[in-house]
């Protein structure tokens, strides 16, 4: 199954890279989880994700498109980075979460959710289903 | 967390561990029986401890410390083993200074390492290629006989059997789990791409089938496939391998006709094909090439690539497919890649060019009674417009193939021929 693993963004991640020893040291550790996650054959793709300063939201209602430009508030619920894994089942993945290194200087969430696969997308009257788009 | 969230999360972790915990293991006590055993009581010791004191820092660490203490054990014991058991004893007293942190140092430098040794050896040559595959997967993907004997539309018995013969096959040949080195590393290495591709192929061609076992092959064989280039990060037909791989794999959601039919790359909506696996596919491809690479695996990704590439088969490059087949033609000379060779000339050049390259390998004894070959053959005639001919030919094939729904394309086709 495939997941996506979320790095939920802190008020330090809001900020941006700043580049202190710290944070390369962090950068190194994450580098070297990166190493091991690949090693094992389960990354499928990773990057980080600028501040939400940076960011865009539209918002749809009807037929209306509402530009709203970043920050957003609520930046527990923000997302600073992700990976794609393949992997066996959820508890795989959790077992590798937690050998993920602090992936903030203060304490920061890492949220697993699995991506929809062909199955999930059949419906009764149609045994082909409606795959990816 | 429930006792029995406890065991599940315990067991996930040594999901992760179990083929580099045996990987070290087999090198020291040069058994793969041996050391899988180790490595299962060393879970049974962690099931209980680890429901007490919690999950330690270090895993891996904690779990091979405790597996190499008892392969201590194991070896002062059977005094009839072949190694000097007190030579391996004092070995290991050395290398296991009773802490998780020591063994943490020697395990990282030497995991990657180990690990790759132990994929070279249960891919060894002098197993059988089937041996070979239903090692790999039961000791570096962890399945178990069960899901293996399925995959393979085997009985467990016969798979359990295969297995005990290989490893009783590796430890009477007295391989020592190392990494091959030099001009043995080229050979033993195509033997370990092959087992990786043919686990493939199996789940490939199993696509259709209501058993979800033998589909997930290909997931166990593309996570070799990605382990293997973490591994060998130098070697162009590794990438080749994986590209080639996650490439086909690509065109999984695609495959399956709303009857459960096969569907041809032509026939296929390609807005279904994983866009993922194309660019990871593309990324290993490019990672190959800048290699140097023009093996087999090499050239057959790029083969895939340029269907992956084409947005639709009118896009599809011919050209550029059928000087590729050339190339292959040289580095894996077969009539079926002969074949297929034509066909490409036949796209790119114009049906004359196909039917000169296809009455070049018409006599070819492996191509007898092979349907693709009239059923080409029949193309190319019909589009140079030597009607009747065409005719004859797929009416050929459609007599060869067993496929009861290709006969009726092939069927179909000589009747349009008029």
């Amino acid at each position: 199954m495939r997941v996506m693993v979320l790095v939920k963004a802190t008020e330090d991640s809001e900020k941006g890279f700043v580049p202190t020893p710290e944070a390369k040291e962090a950068m190194e550790a994450m580098g070297r989880f990166n190493d091991e996650l690949r090693n094992a054959g389960i990354l499928l793709d990773a990057d980080g994700l600028k501040p939400s300063s940076q960011g865009k939201r539209v918002a749809f209602d009807g037929p209306r498109r509402t530009v709203i430009d970043g920050p957003f508030a609520e930046t527990r619920e923000l997302v600073a980075g992700f990976w794609l894994w393949e992997v066996k089942d959820m508890d795989e993945a959790v077992a590798w979460v937690k050998r993920c290194p602090n992936p903030m200087p203060g304490p920061s969430e890492i949220e697993i959710r699995p991506l929809y696969e062909m199955a999930d997308w059949q419906w009764e009257s149609d045994a082909g289903g409606h795959g990816n788009p | 967390m429930t006792a029995g969230e406890t065991q599940q999360a315990i067991e996930a972790i040594f999901r992760i561990e179990r083929a580099r915990l045996i990987a070290g293991l087999a090198r020291l006590v040069r058994n793969v029986d041996l050391a899988e055993e180790l490595v299962q009581d060393a879970l049974v010791i962690a099931l209980s401890e680890w429901s007490r004191t919690g999950v330690p820092a270090n895993p891996g660490a904690w779990l091979m410390t405790v597996a190499k203490r008892r392969a201590i054990d194991a070896i002062r014991r059977d005094k009839m083993r072949e190694r000097k058991h007190e030579e391996i004893a004092r070995e290991l007293d050395g290398d296991c200074d009773g802490t998780a942190e020591g063994n943490e140092m020697a395990m990282n430098d030497d995991l990657g390492d180990e690990l790759l040794g132990l994929i070279f050896t249960a891919c060894h040559p002098i197993l059988s290629a089937d041996a070979r595959a239903a090692l790999t997967l039961r000791v570096i993907g962890g399945l178990t006989t069960d899901e293996i004997a399925r995959a393979f539309l085997s009985s467990e018995v016969t798979i359990a059997q295969r297995i005990v013969r290989a490893k009783r096959t590796i430890g009477k040949a007295g391989l020592s789990f190392e990494v091959p080195r030099g001009a043995e590393r080229a050979a033993r290495l195509s033997s370990v791409l092959e087992v990786i591709y043919l686990i493939f192929n199996e789940g490939y061609a199993a696509t259709a089938g209501d058993d979800l076992v033998r589909p997930s092959l290909c997931l166990e064989a593309q996570r070799l496939g990605r382990m293997l280039a973490g591994l060998m990060a130098e070697d162009a037909e590794v990438f080749g391998l994986l590209a080639l791989m996650e490439i086909q794999a690509s065109r999984l959601p695609a495959r399956i006709g709303p009857d459960g039919a096969l569907l041809t790359l032509t026939e296929q909506n390609r807005a279904r094909w994983d866009q993922l696996l194309i660019r990871r596919g593309l990324d290993a491809l490019a990672r190959a090439e800048a290699l140097g690479g023009d093996g087999p695996y090499v050239l057959q990704a790029a083969l895939a690539a340029c269907h992956a590439r084409a947005r639709s088969p009118a896009d599809t490059d011919w050209p550029r497919i059928a000087a590729l087949y050339d190339r292959l033609r040289a580095v894996m000379p077969s009539p079926v890649v002969d074949l297929n060779r034509a066909v490409a000339h036949s796209m790119a050049f114009g049906p004359e060019a196909g039917l000169r390259l296809v009455d070049e390998i018409a006599d070819a004894a492996a191509l007898r009674n092979y349907a693709p070959l009239p059923a080409a053959r029949g193309d190319f005639l019909f589009r140079a417009g030597r009607l009747a001919e065409a005719r004859a030919e797929f009416e050929a094939a459609a007599k060869l193939t067993r496929n009861v729904r290709e006969a009726a394309f092939l069927l179909a086709r000589a009747d349009a021929c008029g």
